[in-house]
């Protein structure tokens, strides 16, 4: 791509004002000229107004996350201007809404070196187009001539938008495009930029998705039957796609009254044999908390998605943490264990999402699968998977000429007991949340307790060996560890790339699985550095205080922010310096 | 005879002994149960008896079907994922006025409008039993209980009004006192398509003394002939109606009509069109 190999254009605007689907169509066009496309996107938690971004970042190689801020920056309105024009630096570019007809009027002086181009884009539109609302596709056009983005690649995309809609619209469209690329060309003739995207040959089956998506193409995949939801930001798209995919293969989609009915509905829905789900984000994983432990109980296969956002309360619907890793982890009354992995990136939320199915349905327990709000809804370029590459793992059922007698919660080796659902013959029995005996009666005496407490908690105690449950990225002399979760994985993958590249040594550790931590696999990568930094989008450092509870004997170096936004990369390489 | 299927109630009893104290209103619902049971030739195999907590929600462990006992309130949700994963089998929810009405109280309306297909028994005994003799939803205002020592300050609920407003479409009342008429109602319920419910009065002698078997047999009295059980509002007034002293026992309220919650998604499934997994990623593909 030129000689950047890594261009990131950010847009921003009021929200309403097309940033998104212009975003999307951007990164679709970047994804079509063969590119690898990770987008990123801030919106107001209102419905009307407020500052809405939207960044996509393409590169020729393998994008590991948002990045270190963008090179090119779009302001439709004087608000985006003013919250971006401190973060520009020499060699950017500036394309502005002006100098007339938007609402910036004068342009304030941005630091020297900076690529200005104007671009009245609102006056274009609503002037000689005569139609306000085509502002971001006369934008497009004008991004397209300047970075030599492919203008039949965008033309074909808007066509197949919007082409139900009617010939006139795709034509109005094509116009606004046009007028931008003619500005450029009029006005601008002189001024150059290094960026400039090229094309290249794309030899993989390659799709572009938002990770809530994934989540949802996961739980198809996996072989998912049943999803129950309540609507949540960041979560409620994962509902969107399970309603329409899953009930094309048969699956059973419904919207309850509350998080507390989703739960519930997962838990009957397991106990009659389906692969069933929940979406949700923390304030609903709090109200799930007591069915969660139900669901332990009464060992039933379930999995829960939690989208996390800012927290507490209702906190920052739309903006990014990683805090509920306690809630996923220890939430809920009780002495009780659970399975949570977390997702790096949205390749990883499909392959995670059916890790999930499938452990839950070995171990007949819960498993949380934590996502974020970011993740949720960035989209990315990864190779489309492969259904019937797919492993597929259920439940242990009961037979009866090997089993026995049908014993529900009987104990055995590998503490799994075979189960049966309704309308196998001769195998009815109670569940109960009530401590029980191996049939599954009330029992509250010290033994079944004693025995059934053990059984939850060493049946999973070794579900770090049922799949690649972390990546141990060693470097040899390097004394830092790098250990975090979640999508912070992306952004720690890059910074320890540029150490590396500034002739730092450090290692990194991956877990996909957070609880029970991979400690096996952990062990072995301790035994390589001398102290781990744990960077966390939280304030507590929440999993830092896991690891700390492990007495690992090593010194434990929290770097913690929580400003509703991701790390950058370089933040991570530079405390990596620090610390080494 | 297929296995799970009995000729006698009796036979459909669990081994488990019912937990209850002696006198408990709850044991008419399980003789009558048991003796529906027969009377449909149901399959224990197929069916799935869902609750909650409570000592009415003890019920499905006398049974010999598949039983859930939940947590305090949700037994509803739990059951409709039941229904809803498989339709085919037969699902029976139970509770207590606490659980239904006070801590579930949010859940009924829904499946009430969803009209969710199965059945909702709840045992209404105008107190917590479980818990030893608090305020329920139920309890007539003024009576001393352990939590309102100088008397109940709440306003009741009215069970069979509650759903009928929000659309069950099967509505009825039972008397402990009467297994005999119980046992019909329960078959009726069982059979109706959509969400049935049956208000059972079902007194707790041990902490309830104030509605007792005796109290509730002078004021219960079978609907009149000539009620109509299409008539929504005529179902709703009787079921308000105090003034007369009297309690009645039957069908209040019989919708055939109204979808039930599986005809609706399955008439909606014939649009989501067939699945083609490529098709879905090229959605995706750029
Ligand atoms: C979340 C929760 N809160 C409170 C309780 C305690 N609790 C158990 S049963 C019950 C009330 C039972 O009353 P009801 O539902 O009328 O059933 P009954 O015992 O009268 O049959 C209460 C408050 C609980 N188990 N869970
Ligand atoms: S306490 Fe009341 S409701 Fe509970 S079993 Fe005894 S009589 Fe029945
Ligand atoms: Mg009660």
């Amino acid at each position: 791509m030129g000689h950047k190999s890594d261009l990131c254009i950010r847009i921003g605007g009021e929200g309403g004002e097309g940033i998104i689907s212009s975003g999307d169509i951007l990164a679709q066009a970047a994804a079509k000229a063969g590119l690898e496309v990770l987008t990123f996107k801030t919106f107001p938690a209102e419905i009307r107004g407020g500052y809405a971004m939207y960044q996509i970042r393409m590169s020729s190689e393998k994008i590991l996350s948002e990045g270190d801020g963008f090179q090119v920056l779009v302001v439709f309105n004087k608000e985006a201007l003013d919250n971006n024009i401190n973060k520009l630096k020499a060699g950017n570019v500036l394309i502005w809404d002006g100098p007339e007809g938007g609402d910036i009027n004068e342009l304030p002086e941005v630091p020297e070196g900076v690529i200005v181009y104007n671009l009245p884009m609102s006056k274009l539109a609503k002037v000689d187009l005569g139609v306000y609302r085509s502002k971001n596709m006369v934008c497009m056009g004008a991004l397209s001539e300047l970075f030599n983005i492919p203008v039949d690649r965008l033309k074909e995309i808007i066509n197949n938008r919007f082409g139900k809609k009617g010939q006139d619209i795709v034509d109005l469209n094509y116009k606004a495009l046009q007028l931008g690329i003619d500005y450029v060309k009029e006005n601008h003739q002189g001024i150059s930029n290094p960026y400039n995207v090229v094309a290249q040959e794309q030899n993989k089956d390659v799709i572009i998705m938002s990770g809530n998506d994934a989540v949802g193409l996961g739980a198809l995949m996996a072989g998912c039957n049943f999803f129950a939801c309540y609507p949540i930001t960041p979560a409620t798209e994962i509902a969107y796609w399970v309603a329409k995919h899953l009930v094309k293969k048969g699956g059973t989609v419904v919207q309850t009254e509350d998080e507390i009915s989703s739960i519930g509905a997962v838990v009957g829905a397991s106990f009659a044999g389906a692969k069933a789900m929940t979406g949700t984000s923390g304030p609903g994983l709090s109200l799930m908390t007591e069915i969660l432990g139900l669901g332990v109980m009464v060992e039933a296969p379930l999995v829960i998605c939690d989208v996390q956002r800012g927290g507490p309360s209702t906190g920052l619907p739309t903006k990014h943490e990683q805090s509920d890793l306690f809630l996923a982890c220890y939430g809920g009354h009780g002495d009780f264990p659970r399975i949570v992995l977390s997702a790096e990136n949205v390749a990883d939320c499909v392959d995670l999402t059916i890790h999930a199915f499938n452990l839950a349905e070995h171990y007949q327990t819960p498993v949380i699968l934590l996502t974020d709000g970011s993740l949720g809804f960035r989209t990315e370029t990864f190779e489309a998977p492969d259904i019937n590459k797919v492993k597929v793992v259920n439940r242990k059922m009961y037979n009866p000429d090997t089993d026995g007698e049908f014993l529900r919660y009987k104990f055995t080796e590998d503490n799994i007991s075979p189960t049966a659902i309704p309308g196998m013959e001769g195998c009815a029995h109670m569940q109960t949340g009530l401590e029980h005996n191996e049939k599954g009666s009330p029992n509250y005496g010290p033994v079944f307790h004693t025995k059934n407490t053990e059984k939850r908690f060493n049946k999973i105690a070794n579900a770090e060996d049922f799949f690649e449950s972390s990546h141990s990225d060693i470097e040899e002399g390097a004394t830092v560890g790098v250990v975090t979760w979640g999508s912070t994985q992306g952004s720690v993958r890059e910074a320890v790339q540029q150490a590396r590249e500034a002739g730092v040594k450090v290692s990194a550790f991956y877990p996909k699985l957070v609880w029970p931590f991979p400690m096996k696999a952990f062990n072995e990568f301790l035994k390589t550095v001398d102290k781990i930094l744990v960077p966390e989008v939280n304030y507590q450092g929440q999993l830092a205080e896991i690891i700390k509870t492990k007495e690992i004997g090593k010194e434990i170096i929290k770097y913690n922010i929580y400003g509703g936004l991701p790390f950058e990369p370089q933040e991570i390489a530079k405390k990596i310096k620090e610390v080494q | 005879m297929a296995t799970g299927i009995y000729a006698k109630g009796k036979e459909y009893k669990s081994e488990v002994p019912p937990t209850w104290c002696a006198g408990c209103g709850d044991y008419g619902l399980l003789n009558a149960f048991m003796n529906s049971l027969a009377d449909q030739q149901i399959n224990v195999n197929n069916t799935a008896l869902i609750s909650g907590i409570g000592c009415s929600s003890r019920f499905p462990f006398f049974i010999k079907a598949y039983g859930f006992h939940g947590v305090h309130g949700r037994a509803l949700t739990i059951a409709s994922g039941v229904k809803l994963a498989n339709p085919e089998l037969e699902v029976v929810a139970f509770g207590g006025d606490g659980d239904g009405f006070a801590i579930g109280g949010g859940h009924v309306p829904h499946m009430c409008r969803k009209n969710m297909d199965m059945t909702y028994i709840v045992m209404d005994n105008s107190i917590y039993g479980l818990t030893k003799g608090q305020m329920s939803p139920t309890t007539t205002p003024g009576m001393k209980t352990s939590t309102t020592p100088y008397g109940a300050p709440d306003n009741p609920i009215n069970p069979l009004a509650f759903v009928l407003t929000y659309g069950a479409t099967f509505v009825a009342q039972a008397f402990s006192g009467n297994p005999k008429q119980m046992r019909g109602l329960i078959t009726q319920a069982m059979k109706h398509r959509g969400f049935s419910y049956i208000n059972v009065i079902s007194p707790c002698p041990t902490f309830n003394k104030q509605d007792t078997f005796d109290s509730y047999k002078e004021m219960f009295e079978d609907l009149p002939e000539d009620h109509d059980t299409s008539d929504k509002p005529g179902a709703i007034a009787k079921a308000l109606d105090r003034t007369s002293g009297k309690l009645y026992s039957g069908v209040y309220y019989e919708d055939k009509e109204t979808p039930t919650f599986l005809d609706r998604i399955a008439e909606q499934r014939k649009t989501a069109g067939a699945f083609d997994f490529q098709k879905i990623l090229d959605i995706y593909r750029p």
